[in-house]
């Protein structure tokens, strides 16, 4: 017996038993009827090769290992950050099973999301009768203070029209004829969780603000995008916008729903935008959207109402939070105050001091569109060299936009935009170009381990460490946490690269 | 600009709805009406008229080629044909495979995004058969189509098939507000075929817009790949389709919500017009049949 109750190992040495290597080599034998080790070595290797990454990008009719979620992922995460809103996907219920797991794998605390349990009866009948009774049995169990509807890919190919099931779900009392329903169409098949999370965006606010007479303020909206790091960037946002006395409303704020204090109660909901935030919104002078591929049909409508906006691309490092900050100042009329001026000198003195370490290393980046174009300007504030930017839900515009901005800076001259490719083209680059790193999500860890390029994880979905989306990325607060990151990475290497006894540690120093 | 007008036609399969669509937009553009066609039928011959060309290349078609709609540009897919109407096809998939009606949902969302609907003063759309599943009724949804016509004629199932298109629009009208324009009956020379138009319309509570008689002319300009307004402007049948275009020019914002029968009530009606047997009458003529045999 490998082992027992007084010895119980864990499901990594359990496996390297005698008992089971013998089994799992004798099944290898006998039932797997795979190649030769030398075979595999000999295909392994051709992967590896210039030849190969030419037939990969050539590769037309499959995409493997692709750097996005679906639509309805996006929608969930939107409708998440309003208070008291309970996500209602309509669809079957796996679909919806995936997109809580998603984002509790990464976030670490409960996601709430409710299906309208779409069945074989439903795809031939359409959906309105599981709608109806959807709406009504979630208000009755949850109490949500709002039901914010999405679709998946079944709803969608049948057809069902969401604006008049849900109109004829309040004409049958499912819900109260005033209760908030907004609604997206979000195809899972088309585009991405980016596409999706603006959809849903728009919907929300034309629930709130569809009709409404605007009476233009003073104050600005923040709608922040998909972010992995939402819990803590958001709160950084506040802490600067607060520091700078500006009025201010967060168009979807997660931070509280996926933070939740462990204190004995359970809250199905925490924080979140009120509705009543949201609905006076409208007034508001401008809307800026810290992530442009997030919001450009949320910014249509905003803009429609007659209120200014304003875009980033996930502002990361000094650049990126100077004219974030200074189109706030801009808008608002107030000043940036010193603590926040003192805080960018912080950034930029830690950088300097780290300089030697940084400059020159190359970097290859996967991730939303924003994310790769945020991580590129910091990498090369820093002194480092983009090689490999990619977004598979990245489009030509995104790609032009990219481009201009390795153009703009002489540590981009090595970079390389590659959007709509999937992380197995990432492969093929890295063994054909390698990079000193990669930055991406943890799905990159496969790529580490196949290239040996050490994965930096600063987006979503993060599933194999824990809590660093609780630090910010975002703000000079934010550039210091990733300068870190990349940092100890860097210093791991050197570390690692060093640590031969008598042979390289001559370079092992103890002060780097 | 005036506020765009979206229309929509719907009938039976081989009524002669995308002849008539085309015929009646070729008088509507003479009117100085600027228009765009979506051609909402797997079978894409809703704009060949137009075009005077074989099919059009469709979005799906073109989106299949291309890898993905996304990799479209409105270029490729809109062609301009008679008097600058713009005309595009939604398309399909082969027979037997995929989801037709999914097609014209990522056709008529590719064509507004990449702004097909700007600068026209029409919007029509010519929709396969029946109202069969929810991508099929995609024109009918808020915001899409105001009035829907549904073209028909004096024979039974064409009868059906209206009836089924009226109770499809009733279902969209409360939520979405379109409307049904009215009756177009596209002559067959069936038995008391005005009346019957006119009794169908009368019982779901909508107008008969038009009548148009059966003239060959329309067939030889259709092998010629014209409309009638361009092959022979002159005709009376050419008249008759600007008399349509006419009528459904002034009945913006008149349509109504459809009253829709039943199965039974609709053969009721077919019946009290001699057009089918009562089943006593079959009764009656089988008994007669069988005495017959038996003699």
């Amino acid at each position: 017996m490998p082992q027992s109750a007084d010895k119980v190992l864990d499901h990594a040495p359990l496996f390297q038993q005698p008992e089971y290597r013998e089994m799992l080599a004798n099944k290898k034998l006998k039932f797997e009827c795979g190649h030769t080790a030398e075979t595999i070595t000999q295909i392994g290797d051709w992967t590896k090769s210039w030849e190969y990454r030419e037939k990969n990008l050539a590769r037309e009719a499959v995409t493997i290992n692709p750097a996005k979620a679906c639509q309805p992922v996006g929608a969930v995460f939107a409708a998440q950050g309003y208070e008291g809103t309970l996500p209602f996907v309509h669809g079957s219920q796996g679909c919806v099973a995936y997109y809580r797991s998603h984002l509790s794998r990464h976030f670490k605390e409960p996601s709430s999301a409710v299906s309208s349990s779409m069945t074989e009866d439903a795809a031939v009948f359409g959906g309105l009768t599981n709608l109806i009774e959807g709406l009504a049995n979630a208000r009755a169990l949850y109490k949500p203070a709002m039901i914010a509807v999405s679709t998946t890919c079944m709803a969608e190919v049948i057809g069902d029209d969401l604006n008049s099931f849900i109109q004829k779900a309040k004409e049958a009392e499912s819900v109260p004829g005033d209760y908030p329903v907004p609604f997206a169409h979000t195809p899972a098949f088309v585009g991405s969780h980016v596409d999706g999370y603006d959809n849903m965006q728009k919907g929300i606010l034309h629930q709130f603000w569809h009709g409404a007479v605007r009476e233009p303020g003073t104050s600005i909206n923040i709608i922040p995008g998909f972010d992995g790091f939402a819990v803590a960037n958001n709160r950084e946002i506040k802490r600067m916008l607060d520091a700078m006395g500006v009025e201010f409303t967060f168009l979807g704020d997660v931070s509280d729903v996926y933070d939740t204090p462990s204190d004995g109660q359970f809250r199905m909901f925490d924080g979140g935008t009120t509705l009543a935030a949201a609905k006076d919104a409208i007034n508001a002078k401008a809307t800026l959207s810290m992530q442009a591929f997030c919001s450009p049909k949320t910014l249509d409508y905003v803009r429609d109402t007659g209120q200014e906006t304003a875009v980033f691309n996930y502002p990361m490092g000094v650049g990126a939070t100077d004219a974030f900050l200074m189109k706030v100042s801009e808008l608002t009329g107030r000043a940036i105050p010193d603590s926040l001026a003192r805080d960018r000198g912080r950034l930029i003195d830690a950088m300097a001091d780290s300089q030697a370490y940084l400059h020159g290393k190359t970097f290859s980046i996967f991730g939303d569109p924003d994310f790769v174009l945020g991580m590129a300007k910091f990498i090369m504030e820093m002194g480092g060299e983009p090689v490999h930017c990619l977004a598979t839900n990245g489009s030509k515009k995104w790609a032009k936009q990219m481009k201009e901005l390795l153009a703009s800076s002489p540590f981009g001259h090595q970079g390389q935009v590659w959007e709509g490719k999937d992380l197995w083209h990432m492969r093929s680059f890295l063994m054909t170009e390698p990079t000193d790193f990669l930055i991406g999500s943890s799905y990159g860890k496969y790529l580490e381990r196949d290239t040996g390029i050490p994965l930096i994880r600063l987006t979503f979905p993060i599933f194999d460490r824990h809590h660093h989306h609780r630090f910010p990325t975002w703000g000079y607060q934010g550039g210091l946490t990733v300068l870190v990151k990349i940092l100890d990475a860097v210093f791991l290497k050197l570390d690692t690269a060093t640590s031969g006894i008598g042979e390289t540690d001559y370079s092992f120093d103890l002060t780097r | 600009m005036a506020k765009l007008r979206q229309i929509a036609f719907y009938g039976k399969g081989g009524i002669g709805k995308s002849t008539t669509s085309q015929n009646t937009l070729a008088a509507l553009v003479e009117m100085g009406q600027k228009i765009l066609i979506v051609g909402c039928d797997p079978k894409a011959d809703s704009t060949r008229l137009i075009l005077n060309t074989k099919l059009q290349d469709t979005v799906l078609h073109l989106a299949a080629e291309a890898g993905s709609v996304e990799d479209l540009e409105l270029e490729d897919v809109m062609k301009v044909g008679y008097k600058g109407i713009k005309c595009t096809e939604a398309g399909g998939p082969e027979p037997g495979v995929g989801c037709a009606g999914r097609g014209v949902i990522t056709a008529i969302n590719f064509l507004e995004e990449n702004g097909a609907y700007e600068d026209v003063d029409y919007v029509s759309y010519d929709v396969l058969g029946d109202v069969v599943c929810g991508g099929f009724a995609m024109p009918i949804r808020e915001n899409k189509a105001q009035e829907i016509y549904i073209v028909m004629s004096g024979e039974m199932m064409a009868l059906y098939a209206a009836n089924n298109i009226a109770k499809g629009i009733l279902k969209y009208a409360n939520s979405g507000g379109v409307r049904l324009g009215g009756l177009i009956c596209n002559e067959r020379q069936t038995d008391r075929e005005l009346e019957l138009a006119e009794a169908l319309a009368s019982r779901l509570g909508c107008k008969m817009i038009h009548f148009v008689p059966r003239d060959n002319i329309v067939q030889h300009a259709e092998l010629r790949r014209e409309t009638v307004i361009q092959y022979a402007p002159d005709s009376k049948q050419a008249e008759e389709y600007r008399e349509l275009a006419r009528k459904i020019h002034a009945n913006s914002g008149q349509g109504v919500i459809p009253t829709p029968i039943t199965m039974e009530e609709l053969e009721d009606m077919l019946m009290d017009f001699g057009i089918m047997q009562t089943e006593e009458d079959r009764e009656k003529q089988i008994a007669a049949l069988e005495a017959s045999k038996a003699g």
